[in-house]
C-alpha cells in the first residue's frame, strides 16, 4: 500500500509527545498487570480478572469494527466462538498426543487467532459488501444462522453440552502448569498486552487508517484508487481474528464452550461493552469491558435489576453521551486542563448534582420494585433508611429527587445553550 | 396428505401473525430508516399488557385496550427517545432501540418474574372448530385467523382508502417532499411508530397464550421479524405480507417432514448414520428463515417486492 | 405485580437467618428463570425445606446446614463460572439435576477442581440428571446419582408396555441433547427386546425449552397412527407438549418420565386421566406415615406453586445426614466414603441404598397415572382436582429396578 500521507514536519508530534501518548500509557498498563499478583488476590478476583482479560481483548477488536470501521455487528461473537471452539478440539487434540502433544496449551490463543479470522474471511467476503443497517442486518442473519445450524453438528460444537476439555495436558512453557488460576493469569496478561499492543499498532498503520476513511466517505476512498469493500472485508477479518484470539483465552481459561457462546446475547454484550466505554476513543473498549464486567460478578450480587442499570445506563449513553465513558473521562480531564476550567467546573457539578439527584430517586424506584414484584414483604434498606412500596414517604423519596433533579439539569442545559462552550 | 393440510393450516396462520408483528417494522422502516429492534419487545408487551387486563377483567377488554396501551408507550418512546437520537444518525437510532430491547426486557423480569405468566385461552373460544384426520382444530386459532385477516383488511382500507393513509404511503418513500408540501412530517412518525407498535401488541395479545408468555418471546421472536422485513422489501406491506406467509409455511412444511438428507440425497450416497446425513429436515426449521435471509441478502438486496435496495 | 414467588421467596428468607451461623454450605446450581426455572424451583424449595426441617432437629453433628440458589440458565459454561462462585463462596457440596448437559459439565469440572486442589475437595450431589453415563463409563468418586436412571426407568416403561397387548406403534418424542438420546436409544433397544412386534413409527428429536408451539409436532404423531408415545420431555417442553396435546384432542397414552412437571397436568385436565404416565422414586398418594402426609402438606402451603415431586431431594438430603453422622465429619471425602453402600428407609415403606460400585441410588420405582381426587387420590397436583395414582402392577422393587454398571471406579486414598 502506497504511502498516501503527507509529511509535514511541523504537523508531526515531538518524541516527548509521542511518548507520553504512544508508549507510556502501555507501560503503566504493563506495570499494573505484574503488580496485581503481589497483592494476593483471592479465588474471585482472579475470575473476575481474567474475564476481563477475556472482553478486553473482544471488545478491542469489536471496537475495530465499529469505531474505526463504522461497521455494527450483532453477529461478532460467531468468530469469538469459532475460534474458541478450534482451541478447544485443539486442546482435545493435545491430550490425546500424536504430533498436537507438543503443543503447548499457552499458545492455544494463536490458533483461535486463526479460527477467528479464517472463519471472518470467508463470512466477510460477502457480509463487507454493504455497510451501515444491512451490514448490520446480514451480521444478525449470519449469527441466528450459525447458532441455531450449530445444535445440527455435534461432532464440532457439541450439542447442548458443548465441547470442554483439559487445559493442563501438552507440555509446559515458561514453568507454568496451566492448573491454578495464578497460572492463567500469567497467561492472561501475556495475551492481553500482547494484543493490546497489536490492536493498537495496527491503527497506526495505512491499513487502520483507511478503514477510518472508509467510515466516514467512502466515496473518497474510492476517488483515490481504494476499493472501500476489500478494506472492510480486510479490517473485519483482522478483527475476527482477534475476537477468535480472545475466544482462545476464554476456551483455556472455562475449559468449555458452548453453541450459546455464538448467539446474539454475547455479541450484544460486547457491543454494549464498546460502546458504553466510548467507541471513538482506543482505550474505551477497555474501559467498557473493566466495568461491565465488573458490574456483571459484583452488582449481580447487590441488586437484581443490575441488567436493568445496565440497558439504563447504555441507553443514556446513545441519548446523551455518545462519545462513551471514555469520552466523559477525557473531556473532563481536558476541560479541567483548558481555559476556562473554574466555568466548566462549575457547569458540570451542576450537571452532577442534577444526575445524582435523579439517581436517587431512580435507584430507590427500582429497588423498591424489584421487592414488591418479589412479595417477599422486604424492604429497600440503604444506610439504615427504610423504604417499602405501601409507604408515602417512600414515593416522596422517589419522586421528589427525580423531579428536581430533571429540573436542575434543564437549567443546565438552558445555560449551555446561552453559552456555547 | 395430511401433513399438507396441517402445515397450510398452521402455516398461514403463523404467517399471518408475523405479517401482524411485520407491518409496524416494515412502515417504520421504510419511512423513517428506523430497524427498530424492540419491535418484538412491543410485541411482548402486548401480551403481558393482555395479561394483566384479562386477570382483572375480561380478555375481550384486554384484546382492545392492550394494543392501544402499547402503541400509546410506542409513541412516547418516538416522541423522547428515538427523535432525540435522530439527529446522530441511523446506526445511534439502532443502537437505542437495541438498548430500549434490553430494558423492556428486564422491566418485564422485574414486573412479571423470570418464569412464564399463565396467560390462557378465554374459555368462551376453548373448543374445538372441527377435526381433520383425528386431530381437532382448537376455535381460537381460527379466531387467530379472523383476527389477522380483520387487521389485514383495516390496514389496507386506512392506507389505500384515507387522506391519511395517503399521505403514509408517500412519506413512505418521498418523506422530505411530504415535508415540503406542509404536512407534519414528526408527527406522521410518531404516529405511525405508535400504530406499529399497536400492530405489534395486538399480536402479542392474540399469540402470548397460544405460544408462551415469558420475558424471552420477545428475543425468541425479533430476528424472525427483520427476516420478514427484508426478505418481503423496504417499503413494501405487499412483500412484507408474502415474506410472512411464506415463512410460516416453510417452517411449517419443514417440522412436519421427518426424511433425513440421506433419504433426501440418496443419491449421492450419503451414509444415514453421518452427522451430514442424519440431518433431518424438520430440524432445519428454525434455521431456514435465517437461511432465507443471508440468500436474500446476497442475491438480490431489495427482497421480494422492495423498490430500492437496502 | 405479582405475588407468585411470595412464600418461596419468605422460605429463603428464613434460611437466610440461619445463614449467618451456618457451618456446612451446599450449593444449589440449577436454572431458577426461563423455560426450565419452574423446574428448578420446585427442587430448591425442597432442598431448603428439608435443610431447616434438619437445622430445626439439631443439624448434622451439631452443625447447620446452608443451601443457596445459583441461577445457571441450564447452561453448562453458566454453570461453570457459578460452580466457581459457589465455591468461593465456600460451599463444598453441590446440587444439580436438570439438564444432563449441564451435569457432564459439572462432574468434569468437579474432577478437574478437586484434582487441582487437593484437601479442598468438591462433591456433586446429582438429583435428578439421568443420563446412564454419568454412573456408567463416566462415574466419578466425587458424583452421587439420587435419582433412578434412564435405563432403569425406561425398564419400568418396557415392563409396563410388555403387558399392554393394545399398544403395536409406538411413538418416540425427546429433547435433542445428550438425555433425549439416551432416552430414545434405551427405547429403541428395549422394545426391541421385550416386544419385537412393536413397530417403532417415529423418532423425533426437537431443541431443548425451544419450542413454543407443539401442534406440529402432535399432528405428526397423530398421522403416525401411534397407540403410545414415549417421551423423556420435562420442564417447559413437557408442559407445552402436554398443551398441544390436549387443543389435538387426541386419546393417545404419553409414558413419561416427567409427567409430574409443573402443568402438564393441568394442561390435560380430564384428558390426562389413564392417558398420562410417569415413572418416579415415589408418588404422594401411596399408603405412608402420617409424618410424611404432614411434610407433603407443608410443602404445599408454602410453595403454593408447586407440589411435592422431588421425593429424591428430601431422600438425598437424609442420607447425607446418616452419612456424615456415620463419618463423624461434614468433610467431603469422609462423608463420600460413608455414603458408599448406605441405606436409608424412605418415607414410602421402601429403602434407598447407595450402590458403592458406581453411586446409583437403588430405590423403588412406581408407574402411576392421573386420576381425579377422590377417586383413590388424596392430593391432587399443579391446582387443580387431579393427582396421581399407582396403576395396577406398577410398583417395581429396587432389585428389579437394578440395572448393571460398567462403572471403574477410581478412590482417593
Amino acid at each position: 500500500m502506497s504511502d498516501v500521507s503527507q509529511t509535514h514536519a511541523s504537523l508531526a508530534p515531538s518524541s516527548a509527545q509521542k511518548f507520553r501518548q504512544r508508549f507510556l500509557p502501555f507501560l503503566v498498563f504493563g506495570a499494573i498487570l505484574l503488580l496485581i499478583p503481589m497483592t494476593d488476590p483471592s479465588r474471585t478476583m482472579y475470575a473476575l480478572m481474567h474475564q476481563m482479560a477475556i472482553y478486553i481483548v473482544f471488545a478491542l477488536a469489536y471496537n475495530m469494527l465499529l469505531g474505526k470501521g463504522g461497521m455494527l455487528s450483532f453477529g461478532h461473537a460467531v468468530y469469538f466462538g469459532f475460534g474458541g471452539y478450534l482451541c478447544m478440539h485443539a486442546m482435545n487434540w493435545i491430550d490425546d498426543g500424536g504430533v498436537w502433544g507438543a503443543f503447548p496449551t499457552f499458545f492455544l490463543p494463536v490458533l483461535g487467532f486463526v479460527g477467528g479470522a479464517v472463519s471472518a474471511v470467508v463470512i466477510g467476503s460477502f457480509s463487507t459488501k454493504r455497510s451501515g443497517t444491512t451490514f448490520a442486518m446480514i451480521s444478525l442473519g449470519v449469527a441466528e444462522l450459525i447458532f441455531a445450524g450449530a445444535f445440527m453438528f455435534d461432532s464440532l460444537f457439541g450439542g447442548e453440552q458443548g465441547i470442554s476439555g483439559d487445559r493442563m495436558n501438552g507440555p509446559e512453557v515458561f514453568g507454568l502448569s496451566m492448573g491454578p488460576q495464578s497460572d492463567i493469569y500469567w497467561f492472561m496478561a501475556f495475551w492481553t498486552i500482547l494484543s493490546v499492543i497489536a490492536m493498537y499498532a495496527f491503527t497506526r498503520t495505512p491499513l487502520g487508517r483507511l478503514s477510518e476513511a472508509v467510515r466516514d466517505n467512502p466515496q473518497r476512498v474510492e476517488f483515490i484508487g481504494y476499493n472501500p469493500q476489500r478494506v472492510r472485508w480486510l479490517v473485519f477479518s483482522i478483527s475476527g481474528g482477534f475476537a477468535g484470539l480472545a475466544g482462545g483465552m476464554s476456551a483455556v481459561n472455562y475449559e468449555i464452550f458452548t453453541p450459546e457462546a455464538l448467539s446474539l446475547i454475547p455479541s450484544g454484550f460486547v457491543l454494549i461493552m464498546a460502546y458504553v466505554g466510548g467507541i471513538t476513543y482506543f482505550a474505551g473498549p477497555i474501559m467498557g469491558a473493566v466495568l461491565l464486567t465488573y458490574m456483571s460478578s459484583m452488582m449481580s450480587d447487590f441488586t437484581e435489576a443490575w441488567l436493568l442499570y445496565l440497558g439504563l445506563m447504555f441507553v443514556l449513553i446513545v441519548m446523551y453521551a455518545p462519545r462513551g465513558i471514555a469520552g466523559i473521562v477525557f473531556g473532563f480531564w481536558d476541560g479541567i486542563r483548558g481555559a476556562n476550567s473554574a466555568e466548566l467546573l462549575r457547569k458540570w457539578s451542576v450537571q452532577l448534582l442534577g444526575c445524582l439527584l435523579m439517581l436517587i430517586g431512580l435507584i430507590i424506584l427500582v429497588e423498591v420494585s424489584v421487592r414488591w414484584s418479589n412479595g417477599w414483604g422486604e424492604a429497600f434498606e440503604p444506610f439504615g433508611l427504610h423504604f417499602t412500596h405501601a409507604d408515602i414517604v417512600t414515593w416522596i423519596a422517589i419522586f421528589v429527587p427525580i423531579v428536581a433533579g430533571g429540573y436542575v439539569l434543564r437549567l443546565a442545559t438552558r445555560e449551555k445553550e446561552e453559552m456555547p462552550a | 396428505m395430511e401433513t399438507i393440510v396441517f402445515a397450510l393450516l398452521n402455516g398461514v396462520i403463523y404467517g399471518l401473525l408475523l405479517f401482524m408483528l411485520s407491518s409496524g417494522l416494515t412502515l417504520i422502516f421504510s419511512m423513517m430508516g428506523v430497524l427498530n429492534f424492540a419491535h418484538a419487545s412491543f410485541y411482548m408487551l402486548g401480551a403481558y399488557f393482555a395479561y394483566t387486563i384479562m386477570g382483572a377483567t375480561s380478555f375481550w377488554l384486554a384484546l382492545f385496550i392492550a394494543p392501544i396501551l402499547v402503541g400509546l408507550v410506542g409513541a412516547v418512546v418516538e416522541r423522547y427517545g428515538l427523535r432525540k437520537v435522530h439527529a446522530n444518525g441511523h446506526v445511534a437510532e439502532l443502537l437505542f432501540t437495541f438498548g430500549l430491547a434490553y430494558l423492556i426486557e428486564e422491566i418485564v423480569k422485574i414486573v412479571y418474574g423470570k418464569t412464564a405468566v399463565d396467560y390462557k385461552i378465554p374459555s368462551l373460544l376453548d373448543f374445538p372448530a372441527f377435526t381433520i384426520y383425528g386431530a381437532s382444530f382448537p376455535a381460537y386459532r381460527m379466531f387467530m385467523l379472523f383476527i389477522a385477516i380483520g387487521m389485514l383488511v383495516g390496514l389496507w382500507f386506512l392506507l389505500k382508502k384515507t387522506r391519511a393513509g395517503l399521505i403514509i404511503q408517500a412519506a413512505l418513500t418521498h418523506p422530505h417532499m411530504v415535508g415540503h408540501l406542509g404536512h407534519n412530517v414528526p408527527l406522521i412518525f410518531m404516529t405511525v411508530f405508535g400504530i406499529g407498535c399497536a400492530l405489534a401488541g395486538l399480536a402479542g395479545v392474540i399469540a402470548g397464550n397460544i405460544f408462551v408468555t415469558d420475558p424471552a418471546m420477545a428475543v425468541l421472536m425479533g430476528p424472525i421479524v427483520f427476516v420478514v422485513v427484508v426478505v418481503g422489501g423496504i417499503g413494501s406491506l405487499e412483500g412484507a405480507f408474502l415474506a410472512s406467509i411464506l415463512i410460516g409455511l416453510l417452517q411449517n412444511f419443514a417440522v412436519g417432514i421427518s426424511a433425513s438428507f440421506a433419504d433426501i440425497f440418496w443419491f449421492t450416497g450419503l451414509s444415514p448414520t453421518s452427522e451430514i446425513g442424519d440431518i433431518t429436515v424438520s430440524s432445519l426449521a428454525p434455521v431456514l428463515p435465517f437461511l432465507l435471509l443471508v440468500l436474500m441478502l446476497i442475491f438480490r438486496p431489495r427482497g421480494l417486492m422492495g423498490e430500492q435496495e437496502l | 405485580m405479582s405475588i407468585k414467588t411470595a412464600a418461596f421467596a419468605a422460605a429463603v428468607s428464613v434460611v437466610a437467618v440461619t445463614a449467618a451461623q451456618a457451618d456446612i454450605k451446599m450449593a444449589f446450581i440449577d436454572p431458577l428463570s426461563g423455560p426450565f426455572g419452574p423446574s428448578g424451583e420446585a427442587a430448591y424449595t425442597s432442598f431448603i425445606l428439608e435443610a431447616e426441617k434438619i437445622n430445626a432437629a439439631g443439624g448434622v453433628n451439631g452443625e447447620m446446614i446452608e443451601v443457596t440458589g445459583y441461577d445457571n440458565k441450564i447452561n453448562p459454561k453458566e454453570s461453570l463460572v457459578q460452580f466457581q462462585k459457589a465455591i468461593d463462596d465456600g460451599a463444598r457440596y453441590i446440587f444439580q439435576g436438570n439438564g444432563s448437559s449441564v451435569a457432564a459439565a459439572l462432574i468434569e469440572a468437579v474432577n478437574k477442581h478437586n484434582k487441582r486442589n487437593p484437601g479442598d475437595e468438591v462433591v456433586f450431589f446429582n438429583y435428578a440428571a439421568v443420563t446412564p453415563a454419568f454412573t456408567n463409563e463416566a462415574c466419578s468418586f466425587y458424583h452421587f446419582r439420587f435419582d433412578a436412571h434412564v435405563d432403569m426407568k425406561m425398564a419400568a416403561i418396557t415392563d409396563y408396555i410388555k403387558g399392554q397387548e393394545g399398544i403395536k406403534k409406538v411413538y418416540l418424542i425427546g429433547q435433542d441433547y445428550v438425555f433425549g438420546q439416551a432416552v430414545a436409544a434405551a427405547a429403541e433397544s428395549m422394545i426391541k427386546e421385550k416386544r419385537p412386534d412393536i413397530e417403532i413409527v417415529g423418532n423425533e428429536l426437537h431443541p431443548l425449552g425451544k419450542v413454543k408451539d407443539f401442534t406440529p409436532y402432535i399432528q405428526k404423531i397423530i398421522s403416525s397412527g401411534a397407540d403410545a408415545v414415549i417421551t423423556g420431555n420435562w420442564g417447559a417442553d413437557m408442559q407445552l407438549l402436554m398443551k398441544a396435546a390436549a387443543e389435538s384432542g387426541s386419546d393417545i397414552p404419553y409414558l413419561t418420565f416427567y409427567g409430574g412437571s409443573k402443568g402438564a397436568v393441568a394442561a390435560l385436565a380430564d384428558g390426562a386421566i389413564d392417558r398420562l404416565y410417569q415413572v418416579t422414586e415415589a408418588i404422594t398418594n401411596l399408603e405412608t406415615s402420617d409424618e410424611q402426609n404432614a411434610l407433603v402438606e407443608e410443602y404445599k402451603e408454602r410453595f403454593p406453586d408447586y407440589d411435592y415431586y422431588y421425593h429424591r431431594a428430601f431422600n438425598a438430603m437424609r442420607m447425607f445426614k446418616a452419612a456424615a453422622e456415620k463419618a463423624g465429619s461434614v468433610d467431603p471425602i469422609p462423608v463420600a466414603k460413608a455414603l458408599e453402600g448406605l441405606t436409608i428407609d424412605e418415607a414410602y415403606g421402601g429403602q434407598v441404598t447407595m450402590r458403592a460400585e458406581d453411586h446409583q441410588a437403588q430405590q423403588n420405582l412406581y408407574i402411576s397415572t392421573v386420576a381425579k381426587v377422590g377417586d383413590g387420590v388424596t392430593y391432587g397436583v399443579d391446582n387443580v382436582d387431579y393427582g396421581w395414582k399407582l396403576v395396577e402392577g406398577g410398583s417395581i422393587d429396587a432389585a428389579s429396578a437394578e440395572q448393571p454398571t460398567t462403572c471403574e471406579m477410581e478412590r482417593p486414598e
